[in-house]
């Protein structure tokens, strides 16, 4: 027989109102991406007028989860759960935040000649999306081995985030006249790396939430 | 200071009934200990057997090994002896109506045939003051009933009570399940300070109780311990699916 039925209705919903704030987070960056690519200033306006829905979504989620604490006092994977869509909760908010930052170095870019730079950025931009979107997945089907997976993929995007900062600030030096461009791509690969770090978050969370481990800076060097 | 408590291999029955099943566990000395378990599951079995009351039921009997510091309580000891170094406080507040206060928390050490009027005095105001209850009645000691206090109060007396005769463990069913927020609030506290001197042990339905005041939490299901470990192990992440089933209440 099933019990507390109303607390699993709404655990679920607060499932279902995360993946609504997820897919909104995921489309702000898709978006930023295609304004860097087409220079199309219209689509930096749909990511900044996404931006006060993500963050109406984000309290309304830290709502539901506060009161989900306090009315039901979830134990174990429950409470694990909580716990966990209250941190990525705030991983998609800061991801829909660096979608901003990256249309806004788009409309800053608009200014300027649009040249060839030394870095693949919709490379770049496709693999932290993937990031996020299987972190995602992984959280919809409680898979902590798909989550696992995600961890792997940083260290890819940091390594591309630090190409792209050699390959741009040797162009600054070399081509002072193009320092705006090369400005504004090099902190959107920053915005894409931190993507990327949002999604690790996320992952961590959701092994938190499936095994009840803590894998959380496993190699942060000790100061 | 209390002592650990060593059962191994504990079987019960209530005739033919099989209420405890092969029952192994260490409970610390100077820790609360909270057992937790759907109704009928043997915890308060479990403890009845920690100070032999389980067998003052005719068609109730135990065997196995139940050691409290050397001491083998089925082996070595009475069970007057067993009750006197195992006090109990029970789901309700059980004062003896008719007696004082003072008398009431001086039971026990009567029966025991303590009669020095200054070593009462002195016990009955450190039972009290450990119970926290001694500033609320000292001014009613001898003029009021036991059952004259509110519920919680009652509850605090009881608990005076049984640590007026000094035990080293002190076993709790249930004792805040009657009791309004305040006072198991009290109850509560009254817990924290007290297992730094006693081994206790805590029987609850209240699983937010058992997170609040117990170091170690044993999960009984069918007359057998499912799972002990430290409480925040249990209530974060169980190793035992019928312990999370049961935790999170999708048991059913």
């Amino acid at each position: 027989m099933a019990t507390r039925i109303k607390f699993q209705q709404n655990l679920d919903d607060l499932k279902e109102r995360l993946l609504i704030m997820a897919g909104m987070a995921e489309q702000a960056i898709q978006r930023s991406i295609e304004a860097y690519s087409t220079r199309d200033l219209s689509i930096c306006e749909m990511v900044f007028q996404s931006e006060p829905l993500i963050n109406r979504l984000e309290r309304e989620i830290d709502q539901m989860a506060l009161d989900l604490l306090a009315m039901e006092q979830p134990m174990a994977i429950d409470l694990r759960f909580i716990l966990s869509v209250i941190r990525i909760n705030a991983d998609l908010e800061r991801v829909g935040d660096q979608a901003v930052n990256i249309a806004v170095r788009v409309r800053e870019m608009g200014a300027f000649a649009n040249i060839d730079l030394p870095v693949d950025i919709p490379k770049l931009a496709s693999l932290s999306s993937a990031m996020v979107r299987k972190a995602l997945q992984a959280f919809i089907e409680a898979d902590a081995e798909l989550a696992h997976s995600v961890l792997l993929l940083d260290d890819q995007v940091d390594e591309m985030n630090d190409a792209a900062f050699y390959a741009l600030s040797t162009l600054i030096k070399d081509k002072p006249e193009l320092t705006p461009q090369s400005l504004n791509a090099l902190i959107i690969a920053r915005n894409l790396e931190r993507v990327g770090d949002h999604a690790t978050n996320i992952a961590e969370d959701v092994i938190f939430w499936v095994r009840g481990k803590d894998v959380r800076h496993r190699n942060s060097p000790v100061p | 200071m209390g002592v650990g408590i060593n059962v191994e291999h504990l079987n019960a029955w209530y005739g033919t009934t099989h209420t405890l099943q092969d029952i192994n566990l260490n409970i610390p000395a100077n820790h609360a200990t909270a057992l937790i378990g759907p109704s009928g599951c043997g915890k308060s079995t479990f403890v009845r057997c920690l100070n032999r009351m389980h067998e003052t039921n005719p068609i109730a009997r135990a065997t196995g090994t139940v050691k409290m510091g050397d001491l083998d309580i089925y082996k070595d000891a009475s069970p007057v002896e067993i009750r006197r170094r195992v006090g109990m406080v029970f789901q309700r507040p059980n004062p003896f109506p008719t007696m004082s206060i003072y008398d009431n928390v001086a039971s026990g050490l009567k029966l025991n045939g303590f009669r020095n009027r200054a070593i009462l005095d002195e016990t009955v105001e450190r039972s009290l003051k450990s119970a926290a209850l001694w500033e609320e009645v000292k001014d009613d000691l001898k003029k009021k009933s036991g059952a004259s206090l509110s519920g919680g109060q009652q509850q605090r007396m009881c608990i005076a009570r049984a640590l007026a005769v000094d035990p080293e463990v002190l076993l709790m069913d249930e004792p805040a399940s009657a009791l309004d927020p305040v006072s198991t609030s009290k109850i509560e506290d009254l817990i924290f300070q007290l297992k730094s001197q006693y081994t206790i042990v805590i029987v609850t339905h209240n699983m937010q109780q058992a997170a609040r005041v117990a170091e170690n939490t044993g999960f009984f299901l069918n007359g057998k311990m499912v799972e002990f470990d430290s409480t925040h192990k249990i209530f974060t992440n169980p190793k035992d699916k019928r312990t999370e089933d049961y935790i999170t209440g999708r048991f059913g």
